[in-house]
């Protein structure tokens, strides 16, 4: 299992891309060991991984499994995170 | 309820009458409110030829029946209908449809501002505007 990353918008193409599927295992985190195994992960520390530990900007939005969510937010192995940026809908 | 996102033009007088008819029946309702969005061809001082709209497949029709199933507890109402655009659209075309039916018209008229506006400022759709020199995305 892994957990899928998608942006959207304006910032998939600040990002260079669409999707990313990162196995939880192979995150920075576990391995080097900076932080306790656990089961899961904050969206701000997937944000941090993919990202190359950039400052998550303010006004961008996320979700988790297709609802919103916040930084703090924990992930679990399979799931699907998004980020993206404010809404221009209707 | 009914919540659809198509990539395809579509008439929003002709999709009220064609709900209107199959789900509601006539004498049940006293009220019906509409939006009907439509697409612009000058935005920001600048002449827009064409519009990509952009969503998050899944997200964007949860977020949207939650939506309606919220107006639906909320207001005194029977029916909710909203429809909404995708991919490229052009000056003229209607972007979204939104309506309510009740049986007088305060709920039907609050549920449907409720709607559209929770839908503006949450519903994961993105603008992309194609001016003469070029494309922006309306969402910096």
């Amino acid at each position: 299992m892994a957990i899928t990353i998608k942006f959207f918008a304006s910032l998939r193409e600040q990002v260079g891309k669409s999707e990313v599927q990162i196995e939880l295992s192979r995150f920075k985190f576990f391995k080097e060991k900076l932080k306790p195994r656990t089961d899961s992960l904050t969206v701000g520390e997937v944000w941090a991984q993919v990202c190359d530990n950039s400052p998550l900007p303010i006004h961008i939005l996320m979700a988790v499994n297709k609802e919103y969510s916040k930084q703090d937010t924990r992930v679990q192995d399979g799931d699907e995170v998004a980020f993206f940026p404010p809404v221009t809908g209707g | 309820m009914k919540v659809e996102i198509t990539s395809k033009i579509f008439n929003p007088w002709e999709e009220l009458q064609t709900y209107e008819k199959t789900l509601i029946a006539q004498g049940k309702y006293g009220a019906v409110a509409t939006f009907v969005g439509t697409m612009r061809d000058y935005n920001e001082g600048d002449i827009v030829q064409a519009m990509f709209l952009e969503h998050y497949p899944g997200m964007t029709e949860k977020y949207l029946q939650t939506l309606s199933e919220t107006a639906l507890q909320r207001w005194d109402i029977f029916e909710t209908l909203i429809i909404h655009r995708i991919g490229e659209i052009k000056p003229g075309e209607t972007i979204v449809l939104v309506a309510t039916w009740a049986g007088h018209r305060v709920p039907a008229f609050e549920a449907c501002r409720f709607l559209i506006d929770e839908l503006k400022s949450r519903a994961p759709f993105w603008k992309q505007e194609t001016l003469s020199n070029g494309v922006r995305w309306l969402d910096q």
